[in-house]
């Protein structure tokens, strides 16, 4: 029985970081992209099947309530984004700012990228959790350069200092944990096995709880774009290939947000430790509101979304701080909203530059008139993207929101005054590209639409039904973060 | 532990932070690496003294990392880097030598005051350790952050990456030491030696950041 289950834990990690290998010494890179598709794809059957048969908890590897949706939710994306970054690839290929060598490298960074997240998530040893992040940002930051423009090396650069420092952090967070822990459970392994820590945790010295969890939410923060850590991410979203901007933001900002989650249910097993509630809920809000108002200024498609990925990473941060069953119910939610929206979006987008042969927001109108299935398709994921009713983002901010005003109504009007802003810079910036004056080309596009309306059918669905097992599964979750 | 167990430990890992601050102040490229490489080599001989006290000897996999690694072959692409871009004279720091070194005193006081008080449960090592620790982090931050060149701030990472070592292996029976130790090293060796330099240099024939900021396209 456990041992299927073990075999598909391996496979979620195993068959991305072959297809690595294998990629990279590949040369033909029509072929590699169908590989791509077919490891990622196998990578999501393995994920699926670990939904039946779960292994037990080992001290490295675990799968547990918390972390299977976001396997699930994971590969699905890298999956539907390989599906994606296939035409658009193609595209790149045919106007040359890709070459076949460089292409090698972006597949096996692509497939190391998704071995690393997945690894981040079934980790149940916070120092092995930890050596995937930095192995995410590793390959993160090698393909934001990808395109050897002096922009592009810039956000590399400026990703590469200020990612590490947040690593670097967060390390040092990890390392306090772990002093913490193995005063009480003795030295070794079992001090950094995640489970050991949760039923340990009310033994912990205090202090050093309070102290560590200050520099993981500082570290983990900073990969997970909070406000004032986030410089790295427009830039790396909008100088990257379009099918990173979509990982970025669909994946890895969850994955970091999820490993921050991880650290606050050990806090939250200890009675005297500091609530983490305040400190999230300030860098929440303070997230929220300050991309709220850059998303007026910005003159960059892919720049605009990033701003409205950070916008989003402030609300969830602070229905997590909010805390209770309600507002983590909200939270998961929006996370998973979140994920499949911004990463339609940017499959939306990376088509839309493409047409148009610029991402500057002012050569980009009138899309509906001179690109009519993809002009609509992102009216619908931005729309989706702003809260509008009955998508399932809505419903994520409105239980959000709920909560919030019973308990503290101030910040609640705070809250929903940043949502409001955000709002009407989307719309002022759609109604724009979509509907303007058209300008730039009007030449079709032989792409595949599949992924973005899958994902925005998805969306669609959960604002008016979620499946019953879901709900069940996200309130159980929802309970376990206190 | 024993007293001179104790001392040694503490003394090697004062020198650290002593050498932190010895790189704050270098205004040539050279001696700055040079500099670096003495810290690497204090580094390795730290938890070289941790693996020998705990009895640990995975830990010696993560000092001769430290002093095969960063203090040799990292020093000596670096120069080379250094070398062949002509970039020798250039640290220009963004603030005045007096002030960061001020402002590095005020970090380490700030480490310590936080440090102590915290961990005061802890074994008296670990807490000592952790304090210097976080102070070489500091100093590391402080350099990357007062440094317009590449170079220095790659260095400054470095350094900030000898603090977090130095609490790990501090940190008695931590697993996965050496696989951290590894991990970052892959980080630094694929980034900033294999890839960056290189391809900045290419690009701009300096590796000066500011440079870099002013071929910042109008698309912001």
């Amino acid at each position: 029985m456990n041992n299927t289950g073990l075999i598909l834990v391996r496979a979620v990690l195993l068959v991305p970081a072959v297809a690595a290998a294998i990629l990279a010494l590949i040369p033909a890179y029509k072929l590699t992209a169908r590989l791509n598709i077919l490891a990622s794809l196998a990578t999501l059957v393995a994920a699926l099947l670990l939904l039946y048969k779960r292994p037990a908890p080992g001290l490295f590897l675990i799968v547990d309530d918390v972390n299977i949706i976001f396997i699930v939710l994971s590969t699905f994306v890298g999956f539907t984004t390989s599906v994606f970054s296939a035409s658009y690839i193609a595209h790149e290929l045919e106007i040359g700012r890709l070459t076949p060598v460089s292409l090698r490298f972006y597949h096996a960074m692509y497939q190391g990228l998704m071995a690393a997240m997945n690894l981040a998530l079934v980790a149940n040893n916070v120092g092995l959790m930890w050596v995937a992040v930095e192995m995410a940002t590793l390959t993160t930051v090698l393909m934001v350069g990808i395109y050897q423009t002096h922009e592009a090396l810039e956000a590399a650069w400026k990703y590469f200092i200020l990612g590490s420092v947040g690593i670097g952090l967060a390390l040092f967070g990890t390392i306090i944990v772990y002093m913490a822990a193995s005063s009480v459970v003795g030295e070794g392994l079992e001090a950094m096995a995640w489970t050991t820590l949760v039923k340990e945790a009310p033994h912990f010295d205090s202090d050093l709880l309070n102290l560590a969890f200050v520099f993981l939410l500082l570290g983990y923060g900073t990969k997970a774009g909070l406000v004032p850590l986030h410089a790295w991410l427009p830039d790396a979203h909008a100088e990257g290939p379009t099918p990173i901007s979509a990982v970025l933001s669909g994946l890895l900002l969850n994955v970091a947000l999820f490993t921050l989650l991880r650290f606050k249910i050990v806090m939250a097993g200890n009675p005297q430790a500091l609530a983490p509630g305040p400190l999230m809920v300030a860098l929440g809000l303070v997230s929220l509101v300050f991309a709220a108002f850059m998303l007026y200024r910005r003159k960059d498609i892919k720049r605009l979304f990033a701003y409205s990925s950070i916008e989003h990473m402030g609300i969830i941060t602070f229905a997590f701080g909010m805390a209770g069953p309600l507002a983590n119910f909200a939270a998961l939610l929006h996370m998973t909203m979140h994920s499949l929206t911004k990463s339609a979006i940017f499959f939306a987008v990376g088509h839309v530059a493409q047409a148009k042969g610029t991402q500057r927001l002012s050569d980009i109108r009138g899309l509906t008139e001179t690109h009519p299935v993809l002009g609509w398709g992102l009216l619908v994921g931005v729309m989706a993207i702003a809260g509008l009713p009955p998508l399932g983002i809505f419903m994520s901010e409105f239980l959000v929101v709920s909560s919030t005003v019973t308990r503290q109504p101030l910040l609640a009007l705070i809250l929903v005054a940043g949502l409001l802003v955000g709002f009407g810079g989307l719309l002022r910036q759609i109604i724009g590209i979509c509907f303007g004056p058209p300008q730039g080309s009007a030449a079709p596009l032989r792409v595949s639409y599949i992924p973005m309306f899958a994902h925005l059918g998805l969306v669609a669905l959960a604002g008016i039904y979620i499946p019953r097992p879901v709900v069940a599964w996200f309130q159980h979750v929802a309970r376990l973060l206190g | 532990m024993t007293g001179l167990e104790f001392d040694v430990a503490h003394v090697l890992a004062g020198g650290l932070v002593l050498v932190s601050f010895m790189l704050l102040y270098q205004d040539r490229m050279y001696p700055l690496i040079s500099v670096f490489a003495l810290q690497a080599v204090v580094l390795s001989l730290s938890v070289a003294w941790q693996a020998f006290v705990q009895n640990a000897p995975h830990l010696f996999i993560t000092a001769s990392i430290a002093l095969g690694f960063k203090a040799i072959v990292i020093p000596v692409a670096l120069h080379r880097i250094v070398h062949r871009l002509g970039i020798h004279r250039m640290v220009e720091p963004v603030v005045g030598l007096g002030p960061t070194m001020l402002f590095g005193i005020g970090l380490v006081a700030l480490s310590i005051g936080v440090m102590l008080p915290v961990t005061a449960q802890a074994n008296s090592l670990a807490r000592e350790d952790l304090a210097f620790s976080l102070a070489v982090i500091l100093l590391g931050l402080l350099m990357m952050v007062s440094r317009h060149n590449a170079v220095s701030q790659v260095i400054g990472f470095m350094s900030l990456e000898n603090g977090l070592i130095l609490a790990a292996s501090g940190a008695k029976g931590m697993p996965l030491v050496v696989e951290i130790s590894v991990a970052f090293s892959i980080l630094i060796a694929f980034i900033v030696i294999g890839i960056f330099l290189f391809r900045i240099r290419e690009r701009f024939d300096t590796v000066d950041l500011q440079a870099l900021q002013r071929f910042r396209g109008g698309q912001r």
